[in-house]
């Protein structure tokens, strides 16, 4: 019988060894595993690779203080910068975390990649700009296009609004995010889902991410994400 | 008194009325056909959503929702609804969700009719800068502004006609490290309306009251007779 499911975070986060390329769900707080980062924390492996979104703000967030235990040598990211990404300032400035800053569309497309078997590709974005320093370049069409290599990861984080016992999962509303691709980019997809559900449950139509791309799957039913309204006076 | 109030108040001293900032969204939302899919930058991009009543536009939001609403009230709270500021937003009827890799393949892809976004500086031939005034300083980030600057149909910005000090923001090249090259096809300012042509930057419109001797003394740039 296939079973994904782990019982604790211990077992989740097993056998992730230093060194190791770590994506992470999440756009802000929405879809992000932030009792897997915590789980992160805790496994205690070193000279992390982190890619995701965002760097974190505050200094309470799992990911935050993931970064501030100096285990993460570099940060693959798009957003890197928000009202209080102060630990992320703070240690970049110092050299102590390097930055690959990249457009949100390339990073996102450099883990679909990965997912899919695609080693590099060409896009037009960012040609032209300091972004492009170092890449190959090349015509196609008229236009000019870079090459962007895929980000294969040793392991991925993701947050799944549901999940069966064969990681078959579900995501909520913009929970969605980054977590589908990068399920599939990493040799060890570790999963918490809000829900258990039942084989079957979620039905063929409604699978967002076919288990075969998941390894481990915790359950873990901490309610919503911080709301973010903006007062409208 | 605000900066912006500030700077109406000089320039209704030099004989003429600035756009408001709500002003400038709705004479761009004006120029957006029903039909369209529209990515809205944060901050004053996101103003021309409130302008497009009585035509059926869809907001696309590069974090994966096409079909984006207005910004959420605290009585409709669904946390699980960002827009791509990472504020909590409503979704339309009919508005279908996507994962990030889908969401910039529709952006790369050519499938979004149009993309506004804000911007420190907008050259002459389309060039513009909007994502950092400098590479050696404080941290950067940049999102999705290159790909939705190389990838959608069409590319408006909307952004004050000055800079805070006054400076000009309408340029012949751009100084600060550029979001993409040759990027950009109509700029609504708080002044005027100008499309980027072949030899520059062509008048569309203009605030009331003010001359096109004056609003070249306020532009960096040469502006030129519209291209036939």
């Amino acid at each position: 019988m296939i079973d994904k499911r782990v019982k604790s975070i211990a077992e989740a986060m097993q056998g992730i060894k230093d060194g190791s390329v770590v994506l992470f769900g999440g756009f802000g707080a929405v879809g992000h595993p932030k009792h897997l980062i915590d789980g992160l924390i805790e496994q205690g492996a070193k000279d992390l690779t982190l890619v995701g979104n965002n760097a974190g703000s505050g200094r309470v967030e799992p990911l935050v203080r993931l970064l501030a235990t100096g285990r993460v040598r570099k940060i693959i990211c798009s957003f890197p910068r928000s009202s209080g990404s102060v630990v992320f300032d703070e240690m970049h400035k110092a050299g102590k975390l390097e930055l690959e800053l990249v457009p949100q569309g390339t990073l996102a497309e450099r883990i679909r990649a990965a997912g899919a078997g695609i080693p590099a590709f060409y896009t037009p974005t960012a040609y032209g700009t300091a972004l492009a320093e170092g890449k190959e370049a090349r015509e196609f069409n008229g236009r000019m296009h870079l090459l962007e290599h895929a980000i294969k990861a040793d392991v991925a984080l993701v947050e799944a609004w549901q999940a069966d016992r064969w990681g078959n999962l579900t995501y909520k509303l913009s929970g969605r995010n980054f977590n589908p691709i990068m399920a599939t980019a990493a040799d060890l997809t570790i999963v918490q889902t809000q829900h258990i559900v039942e084989l079957g449950d979620i039905g063929p139509e409604n699978t967002h991410t076919p288990g075969v791309y998941v390894n481990r799957v915790l359950h873990v039913p901490y309610g919503d994400p911080e709301p973010a309204l903006v007062p409208t006076t | 008194m605000t900066t912006t109030a500030a700077r109406a108040e000089a320039a209704s001293v030099e004989g003429f009325k600035p756009w408001t900032r709500p002003e400038m969204a709705a004479r761009l939302a004006r120029d957006i056909p029903e039909g369209w899919c529209v990515n809205l930058g944060i901050g004053i991009p996101l103003l021309v959503s409130n302008f497009v009543k009585g035509r059926e536009v869809i907001f696309q939001s590069e974090n994966g929702i096409i079909g984006m609403g207005g910004l959420q009230k605290p009585e409709e709270l669904e946390p699980w609804l960002v827009n791509a500021g990472k504020q909590n937003v409503n979704l339309v009827t009919g508005a279908s969700i996507v994962h990030h890799a889908d969401s910039f393949a529709m952006i790369r892809g050519g499938h979004i009719d149009l993309c506004v976004l804000g911007a420190f500086e907008v050259a002459a031939n389309g060039d513009f800068a909007n994502w950092t005034t400098s590479l050696t300083d404080g941290v950067p980030a940049v999102g999705g502004a290159m790909d939705l600057a190389v990838g959608a149909k069409r590319l408006w910005i909307i952004m004050d006609h000055t800079s805070k000090n006054g400076g000009t923001k309408l340029l012949e090249q751009c100084a600060l490290p550029l979001t993409a090259l040759k990027a950009v096809s109509r700029v609504y300012t708080n002044f005027a309306v100008l499309d980027v042509g072949p030899k520059g930057f062509e008048v569309v419109d203009m605030a009331p009251g003010l001359t096109m001797a004056a609003l070249q003394a306020k532009t960096g740039a040469k502006l030129v007779a519209k291209a036939a």
